[in-house]
């Protein structure tokens, strides 16, 4: 049977997935754990606590108020220290919240216990407000508040449940093994957000480098009524929704417009299990799965992370800093961001730690475009990535704009494709940057 | 402590390099380098290497003088050049009609426009073409098929195009196996064929372009002999006349068509980027070339084609564009 995939473009990066055999292990407790406010999309959320208060793990610290915010809750018991700036992944100072840890206390109402609970008590607005209260985001990457993709707008009906357990990123395997670790716990989370959006049919997409997981979950879902694993072709990036969405039922989502438009909500894995514990735990989102790989380490893992425990707490659990690390970067190779020092903290959507060496850092030296149609052929939204490039580096916004800069997902095929090596995708993200703030600026007026 | 290195995704690369496409396209060659020698003698290996040399030379003084800038000879694109521009003449030119030749396609096609990836004109054509129109005497005198090692029943004298135009008489499979005359790389359809498949499983071309070549010309060379049989004949060693669907079988092994189409029409800088435009490119070098061949005053077109297909290349950018996701496309 030919593997169902998406249509335009795509490539298929070495794999480089080390730590697909490694089972996810407990990380213990940081000494002390931080907490950016904006680790998620949208507003950032406002601390409820003050300096100097104890805290459970459990407790929420930050409340989001705006409509698009999410909560945060501790994952640590202890004294908070202070709400100070903190430099996260991005680089900038941010205000965050920390936490000096002491102990292991747990709020009460959290089940801990490791029974599975697949009787769903909860309909539709409970869960929407449970989801939203135990603030989970989606933890692919993007961090968006779960709660606001689950509420279908008006006038707008969700046939199709789609769950992204893609992982078209190299090296992270977090995913992974998460579906065959945690696989029953997956699929009751599937159920509840099937109830939570109203359809019969939920779809989880699995990439078919991963055949333990496909035969896991199939052989899982006879037990659950609507659920179909459907196995995909390799081919990066399959794990983008609008690709993703193409790939499994066959809808092109418009230009600017969210999947709903075409009837379908799309889920990570990881957060799929989070609203299992959120809903049928009482858990909030205060850990998760992070992959910590790289072709130095000595020991690729994955581990199960508090969420606010720094970065060099899991490289030592993987074998300890090798000498020759040249960059540090919070995701996948394809996608990730390079960070600028080994303290920064996990967030709710850290889905690996990737750690490259000194000659792997380097990029190859820029040459002269030879127009060899690389990167056109590889976008996987139809783009011209040279022209766009060009375009931006001659601040020519309005044709940037009329070229579809916006559509642009900042896969980084054409940068990784690129024999001259030019750096595409950095043009085309400041141009995209440019034209964003114009285009806002236009609808205002 | 080591420093972190910032900077944005993607953070891995493919390792594909310009010097890597480019010294793929050499070793694509390297069949026509052989059978060029086989068939000419060593005359052959003498006009390649003063074609190669003189490219690199030309390049390397632009570059270094003119330019100033740190020379980059040896990404391999001169190199390119200059073997395409030997395959493209006959092997008896004087070495100073080569220099010339070589001067026209670096010096002129490519570095006046700022070098590699700024020509809008495949540089060894526009040399070839160059010296088409300069030296008709010495570019059209084609010396005796002298193989080294005796494996084909030679024959001599005019290119099967001036035999066809003529009505000289021709064999088929010293069409396939190239051993007629011609320019140096022109001559051998098999040779031509295995780089253009080494070409193809490297990804260094798409099959678009020389498929919408090659189909377009065997189609319009079909319909043109089908329609007047009479105008357009050949006749065969053993006395059969062609019919129409051979005579455009003969028309694709003729001349520099599978040399243009696949090494040349391909070339990365001067062609479409979209698949389509990539077709339609392909398609008009096709039917340039058997306008030319079949009513123009040259008995080949393969070279006037592609250049005049090289013209359009900008306009066939901005009108062909690759279909962009989730966007539907308007019926009027």
């Amino acid at each position: 049977m030919r593997l169902k995939t998406f249509k335009i473009g795509g490539t298929h990066p070495p794999e480089c997935k080390f730590s697909e055999r490694a089972a996810i292990e407990e990380l213990a407790l940081p000494t002390r754990a931080v907490f950016p406010l904006g680790q998620s999309l949208g507003a950032p959320p406002v601390p409820v606590v003050q300096k100097g208060d104890a805290v459970k793990v459990g407790q929420m610290i930050a409340k989001g108020e705006a409509f698009i915010s999410s909560n945060i809750h501790s994952s640590v018991s202890g004294k908070v220290v202070a709400i100070d700036d903190c430099i996260d992944a991005s680089g900038y100072k941010r205000p965050a919240i920390i936490i000096e840890v002491e102990g292991d206390e747990w709020d009460a109402s959290i089940d801990r216990s490791p029974d599975l609970k697949r009787t769903i008590h909860a309909e539709k607005e409970e869960i929407i407000a449970i989801i939203k209260e135990h603030g989970i985001v989606g933890m692919g990457g993007a961090a968006f508040p779960s709660h606001v993709k689950l509420m279908i707008p008006e006038g707008k009906k969700c046939e199709a449940l789609i769950i992204n357990a893609v992982e078209c990123e190299p090296y992270l395997t977090s995913d992974h093994r998460l579906m065959l670790e945690k696989g029953e716990e997956l699929l009751v989370g599937v159920k509840i957000l099937m109830r939570a959006v109203e359809v019969k049919k939920a779809y989880i997409g699995i990439e078919n480098n991963k055949p333990d997981a496909i035969a896991h979950l199939t052989e899982l879902a006879k037990g659950y009524d609507g659920i179909e694993v459907v196995p995909l072709k390799v081919k990066y990036p399959q794990g983008a929704e609008k690709q993703l969405i193409q790939a499994i039922v066959n809808r092109e989502v418009p230009c600017g417009k969210l999947p709903i438009e075409v009837g379908v909500v799309v889920v990570n894995v990881g957060t799929a299990v989070a609203v299992y514990e959120a809903v049928q735990k009482n858990k909030p989102l205060i850990q998760r799965v992070v992959t910590v790989t790289g072709k130095s380490l000595a020991k690729p893992s994955n581990f199960y992370v508090r969420i606010g425990t720094p970065t060099f707490m899991l490289i030592e659990a993987a074998g300890g800093l090798p000498d020759d690390y040249g960059k540090l970067v919070s995701g996948g190779p394809m996608m990730g961001k390079a960070v600028t020092s080994l303290d920064i903290p996990i967030t709710k959507g850290t889905s690996g730690i990737l750690l490259m060496t000194r000659k792997e850092s380097k990029r190859i030296p820029v040459q002269n475009c030879i127009r060899c149609a690389k990167c056109t052929t590889i976008c996987c939204m139809g783009l011209e990535p040279y022209l766009l490039s060009n375009l931006a580096t001659c601040n020519d916004f309005e044709q940037l704009e009329g070229e579809g800069v916006m559509n642009c997902i900042e896969c980084g095929s054409c940068q990784y494709i690129c024999p001259s090596g030019r750096p595409l995708l950095d043009m085309i993200r400041t141009g995209k940057g440019q034209v964003g703030k114009i285009i806002k600026n236009r609808n205002v007026k | 402590m080591n420093i972190l290195t910032i900077s944005g995704s993607p953070h891995v690369h493919h390792q594909e390099s310009v010097k890597k496409i480019m010294w793929s396209v050499v070793i694509a060659m390297i069949p026509m380098l052989i059978t060029s020698v086989l068939f000419f003698g060593w005359d052959a290996l003498r006009v390649i290497a003063i074609s190669v040399a003189a490219c690199l030379l030309v390049e390397w003084l632009i570059q270094k003088y003119l330019m100033k800038m740190p020379p980059t000879i040896n990404d391999g694109s001169a190199l390119i050049t200059g073997m395409l521009l030997a395959f493209n003449v006959p092997s008896g030119l004087d070495w100073w009609i080569v220099v010339i030749g070589a001067v026209i396609a670096i010096g002129v096609a490519k570095m006046s426009f700022g070098g590699l990836g700024k020509n809008p004109f495949n540089p060894a054509l526009v040399g070839r073409v160059f010296l088409l129109v300069s030296f008709p005497q010495q570019m059209t005198t084609w010396p005796d098929v002298a193989p080294l090692l005796n494996i084909t029943d030679a024959i001599t004298g005019p290119t099967p195009l001036n035999q066809l135009s003529a009505g000289i008489p021709m064999s088929i499979s010293s069409l396939l196996a190239g051993s007629h005359g011609g320019s140096l790389g022109e001559v051998s359809a098999i040779a031509i064929l295995l780089g253009g498949l080494f070409m193809l499983w490297r990804k260094v071309i798409t099959w678009h372009i020389p498929v919408a070549f090659i189909a377009t010309s065997f189609v319009f060379v079909f319909a043109v002999c089908a329609i007047s049989p009479d105008v357009f004949k050949v006749q065969l060693e053993s006395g059969v006349m062609l019919n129409a669907l051979s005579m455009a079988g003969v028309h694709l092994l003729l001349g520099g068509l599978l040399l243009g189409a696949i090494f040349m029409a391909t070339d990365m800088v001067t062609s479409p980027m979209s698949c389509w435009g990539q077709i339609l490119f392909g398609v008009g070098c096709g039917a340039l070339t058997v306008l030319i061949r079949l009513w123009g005053a040259y008995p080949e077109g393969v070279s006037f084609a592609i250049l005049i297909m090289n013209a359009f290349v900008p306009l066939i950018n901005k009108g062909f564009k690759p279909k962009k996701f989730g966007v539907k496309t308007v019926k009027i």
